[in-house]
């Protein structure tokens, strides 16, 4: 069961992931997309006494797409502790070469950098706010990378293509202007 | 028990995630960076998949869904500013984290406390969206 525990190729992920667009339709007339969950998680935790208008909604109607993501949570589970991968993330040596020159260490198990993730008042800080960023860009745009640049493209739809466009102008800012001096001061 | 396949096709997304190393922090920085086409090449499969996977639903005429609904290829709302403005708030966050909102679920799933910040954060980010929407330039 070698094929459990070891990373899998694009090849057979991509077209998995690709695979979700029809089925989600074939399951219940569905689109793929993730990041409206986080509007329903808004729907069901919001105070009353807060009351904001665009969480105000049945979300038990979205109950499938709530059961979407939890299955998705039991993946990772499965995927990343029962058969988890024993080596590494591999790298190029090319990004070694930048991970070096930021002062981080090389991978050595986890898929997310202890610099970044590991416990403390610090990183936490980091991860809530770029958290924000996150959910408040996903739901402004109208759909994250599922969404918007998976089901989005290959529904040819022009709304997407200028949503990808952005992600990817805000992700090439961050991660060649931010993220080399995150580490220091 | 109509709930089943949403929750078993969630189960193999978030298994392919962690598989194929897209909700890790390393692989989203070597994409931005151009250091290796494995990113890319999952994208790209992915959406080419989903295309041709829509226009053969397409050409196959009216179908049903397994609940019984006419199934309909989805429409995103029309809008330019707010794609790309969201767009860039998004992408600067997931550059900086290297986790969109499918891994970050999956990393849960993990048991990283780091990615259950992360969804606290965003949860925060798309409830301040919704206070502030009346106010954005759509």
């Amino acid at each position: 069961m070698n094929w459990l525990s070891h990373p899998w190729p694009w090849y057979v992920a991509g077209p998995l992931i690709g695979l979700m667009v029809p089925t989600m339709l074939f399951i219940g007339n569905r689109s793929f997309g993730i990041s409206n969950n986080l509007r329903h998680l808004c729907a069901i935790t919001q105070p009353q006494q807060v009351d904001v208008d665009f969480f105000r909604y049945d979300w038990k109607e979205h109950t499938w797409s709530l059961m979407f993501v939890i299955g998705t949570v039991l993946g990772g589970y499965l995927a990343g502790v029962v058969f988890a991968n024993p080596d590494p993330v591999a790298l190029t040596q090319a990004a070694r070469d930048m991970l070096l020159s930021w002062g981080f260490l090389l991978p050595s198990g986890a898929l997310v950098p202890d610099e970044l993730f590991h416990p403390g008042v610090r990183n936490f800080t980091f991860l809530f706010a770029c958290g924000v960023l996150v959910g408040f860009g996903t739901r402004y745009a109208g759909g994250c990378t599922s969404g918007h640049a998976i089901t989005g493209l290959a529904t040819l739809q022009l709304a997407s293509l200028y949503a990808v466009l952005g992600i990817f102008a805000g992700g090439l800012t961050a991660s060649w202007l931010l993220m080399p001096v995150m580490l220091y001061g | 028990m109509r709930y089943i396949p949403y929750l078993f096709a969630g189960l193999v997304f978030g298994f392919v995630l962690i598989k194929s190393e897209a909700a890790s922090w390393y692989r989203i920085q070597e994409m931005f960076h151009f250091q290796n086409f494995h990113m890319f090449g999952i994208l790209v499969s992915a959406i080419v998949t989903g295309l041709i996977s829509i226009q053969i639903v397409k050409r196959l005429g009216k179908r049903h869904a397994l609940d019984g609904q006419d199934i309909d290829i989805p429409e995103k709302p029309p809008g330019r500013r707010s794609h790309i403005l969201g767009g860039l708030i998004f992408g600067f966050g997931w550059g900086l984290i290297g986790l969109c909102p499918g891994p970050i679920f999956a990393l849960v799933g993990t048991g990283s406390m780091g990615a259950l910040v992360v969804l606290l954060g965003a949860m925060h980010g798309t409830w301040l969206y919704g206070a502030l929407k009346e106010h954005m330039p759509h």
